[in-house]
């Protein structure tokens, strides 16, 4: 274990990053990433193109449904991906004005974790069973830092207590399991912080608690973020989570970014009918109609992504234009926000009406269950 | 803890009555265990009725047991038909066998666990293929072919190895404990390269990663530790079930062990051999399972024993 923590420190630190000062851009610029899983059933294209930023002290939700790439975009910017069957294809993933996917793993390990932190859906499994607490978070002060064991022990308590942990010090000597769920995500969360990193990537950090923890957890997150400035990626499939803490909003669908816009206006006004659908789906005690409001269909299956745009055959929109290639372009709208339809100043405007008779085959091609854990 | 063991303790009691007592049964009480004692002929009727007296064989079967037990808690486990104390032929013969287990069990682990790691780690590569593909000739091959071909090629034909393992010895019991834990061996293999395999997908290996741990440090601090705990327990019921001696290796290289002994006493219908053998095997695999137990929990924190 020792001469590990050595052959750490002799890593080259990767150049570049030092100099960079937020007038260069963005803190992290992903541009046109590309990411498909080769399996057996044929090429999955997970990510298409996704383009966004992040700077620092920003908020940046991403939110789609299973199977959109929102967490493959998040394993990719990050490094690791299962590779086998996933692969990144094209793009950049700038940060610091550094492309990520061009350095040598072992520089690039040098950002995971320090610079580039992640938190992971549930607890219970991203944490390793048979170490304690303790151990896990202090590994990350041994072996980046070098620190003693000791030394590492007692700054994992006073992360411990940073997340709110009653007893960390007794607590420190637990295992995972021996957790709640939401005490387990703080452990997460003590752990990603634990260098100060520049990004923090939440990976659907909520999904699994209760919905008083879940508020706990995200009020912890915009506190921790507040007091270091790092800048908040958030994953998720609820609306609900993002309309407190994020400044802005991507929505995914089948690997591409359909709309992004600051979180108030696209609550107000969505410029993409999948935004609208994902909007109308939320259940409202004011809604006058018994039934809730669901988008029809499921997402495409990602090695047979439709042509044209790839919501057509969910959209009550759709016309012939939006059947054929090529897919609608992500275009600015001004004020920050752009959107991937083809009739997105229609939408905006309130003229858009839906075509009377939606197909009745709305379903193009289900997901099969299989695939959507290569997703996910 | 302590009173985990306690607690497993005192289950054996009834696990030890069950078993010994079946096999009392089975071997005095099925049928008259003096018959057969002198060859061809009927056996003297003195000689008869001083048998029925010294085993009690008169006398109702749980009566027989309850004395044949007594006589075991001091440590009295009789006399083989022969006129030696069981007890003094298995203290001869048990070092050999735990010489011949220990042999193979190392074997099997260093091996085993080797070959496992190397097909987890290069998962549908060569040396996953080769693998596969070793392990599955040696799990198809049955034990006494697979040692008499070694005997054969290694010991008589080459001369690199003692054809036969008369003395017991280290250096004799060497090739039989090779083809002792060669199935166990490939099983082992195939355990940890499924088990590693398997593992190496779970989520707090990705956490690992995330982390910005280094490739050897997520494999082998993060993920060995998990993979091997069905490793372990089953190497550790191997070693149990291998004290036992291992009848037909023992038979083939001609090995004065606890199989040997066993085979013999059944081939002699030495019913006290028998019975007294295998009445302290069952103990042992008892207090080997137990450690097995001990051992799980050690590795995994999920377990507590308490």
């Amino acid at each position: 274990m020792r001469t590990l923590a050595k052959q750490n420190s002799t890593i080259v630190e990767p150049t570049g990053m030092d100099n960079w000062s937020p007038d260069h851009g963005h803190l992290l610029d992903v541009r046109n990433l590309n990411v498909e899983f080769r399996t057996r059933d044929g090429v999955a294209h997970a990510i298409n193109g996704a383009s966004f930023h992040l700077d620092r002290g920003e908020s940046l939700a991403i939110l789609g449904e299973s199977g959109s790439g929102k967490s493959v975009t998040a394993q990719a910017i990050m490094g690791i991906l299962d590779t086998p069957p996933g692969y990144v294809t094209g793009g950049e993933v700038f940060f610091r004005g550094v492309d990520l996917l061009k350095l040598p793993e072992d520089q690039r390990r040098r950002v995971r974790g320090q610079r580039i932190a992640m938190i992971f859906q549930d607890a219970l499994s991203a944490l390793n069973p048979v170490f304690t607490v303790g151990w896990q978070i202090a590994e990350m002060f041994r072996i980046h830092k070098g620190m003693n064991k000791s030394d590492a022990h007692s700054a994992a308590i006073k992360l411990m207590e940073r997340v709110n942990i009653p007893a960390a010090a007794q607590r420190a000597g637990n295992f995972p399991h021996q957790f709640s769920g939401g005490m387990r995500q703080r452990v997460m969360i003590a752990m990603s912080i634990a260098l100060d990193p520049e990004i923090l990537i939440a990976d659907e950090p909520t999904t699994a608690l209760d919905v008083t923890v879940q508020a706990q957890i995200m009020e912890l997150l915009k506190e921790l973020q507040a007091e270091t400035g790092m800048g908040l990626i958030l994953i998720t499939h609820d609306l609900g989570v993002v309309a407190d803490v994020a400044d802005r909003i991507n929505v995914m669908y089948a690997g591409r970014i359909v709309e992004s816009a600051g979180s108030r206006e696209l609550y107000a006004r969505p410029a993409h009918p999948y935004t609208e659908g994902l909007l109308d789906s939320i259940p409202r005690l004011d809604q006058t109609t018994g039934e809730l409001s669901a988008i029809g269909g499921l997402p495409p299956n990602l090695t047979r992504i439709p042509a044209g745009c790839s919501f057509n055959p969910r959209c009550k929109y759709a016309r012939d234009i939006c059947r054929v290639d090529p897919e609608p372009p992500l275009v600015e709208l001004g004020g920050g926000r752009s959107s991937a339809c083809h009739f997105t100043h229609e939408l905006l405007a309130g003229r858009l009406a839906p075509v009377a008779v939606l197909a009745e085959n709305a379903v193009a091609d289900p997901v099969p269950a299989a695939e959507e854990g290569i997703n996910e | 803890m302590g009173t985990y063991i306690l607690r497993r303790i005192l289950q054996m009691i009834p696990v030890v009555i069950g078993t010994t007592f079946l096999i009392y049964w089975m071997v005095f009480s099925l049928g008259d265990p003096t018959v057969g004692r002198c060859g061809e002929r009927p056996c003297p009727e003195s000689y008869v009725a001083r048998l029925h007296e010294e085993y009690n064989l008169d006398k109702s079967l749980p009566e027989q047991y309850v004395r044949y037990m007594g006589k075991v808690l001091q440590g009295d486990l009789g006399t083989s038909f022969n006129g030696n104390a069981v007890i003094d032929q298995l203290a001869t013969r048990w070092p050999v066998t735990i010489r011949l287990a220990v042999i193979a069990i190392i074997f099997e682990a260093v091996i085993g666990i080797a070959a496992g790691l190397l097909a987890g780690l290069r998962r549908r590569s060569f040396w996953d293929t080769l693998v596969f593909v070793t392990t599955l000739v040696i799990i198809s091959i049955p034990s006494f072919v697979l040692g008499s071909v070694a005997q054969m090629v290694f010991g008589v034909r080459l001369g690199w190895f003692p054809v036969t393992a008369t003395q017991g010895t280290w250096q004799q019991l060497l090739l039989p404990g090779l083809v002792l834990g060669s199935l166990s061996m490939a099983y082992v293999a195939r355990l940890t390269r499924n088990s590693l395999s398997e593992n190496l997908s779970a989520d707090y290996v990705r956490t690992a990663r995330a982390k910005g741990m280094s490739a050897g440090r997520v494999v082998g601090v993060h993920t060995f530790r998990n993979s091997l705990i069905p490793v372990v327990t089953f190497i550790g019921a191997d070693f149990g079930a291998l004290m036992g001696g291992a009848i037909v290796t023992e038979r083939i290289f001609n090995i004065p062990g606890i199989g040997g002994y066993i085979y013999h006493s059944i081939n002699t219908k030495d019913a006290t051999a028998v019975v007294g053998t295998i009445t302290l095997l069952v103990l042992v695999f008892l207090v080997m399972n137990l450690i097995v137990d001990l051992l799980y929990g050690a590795l995994d924190p999920r377990i507590a024993h308490d």
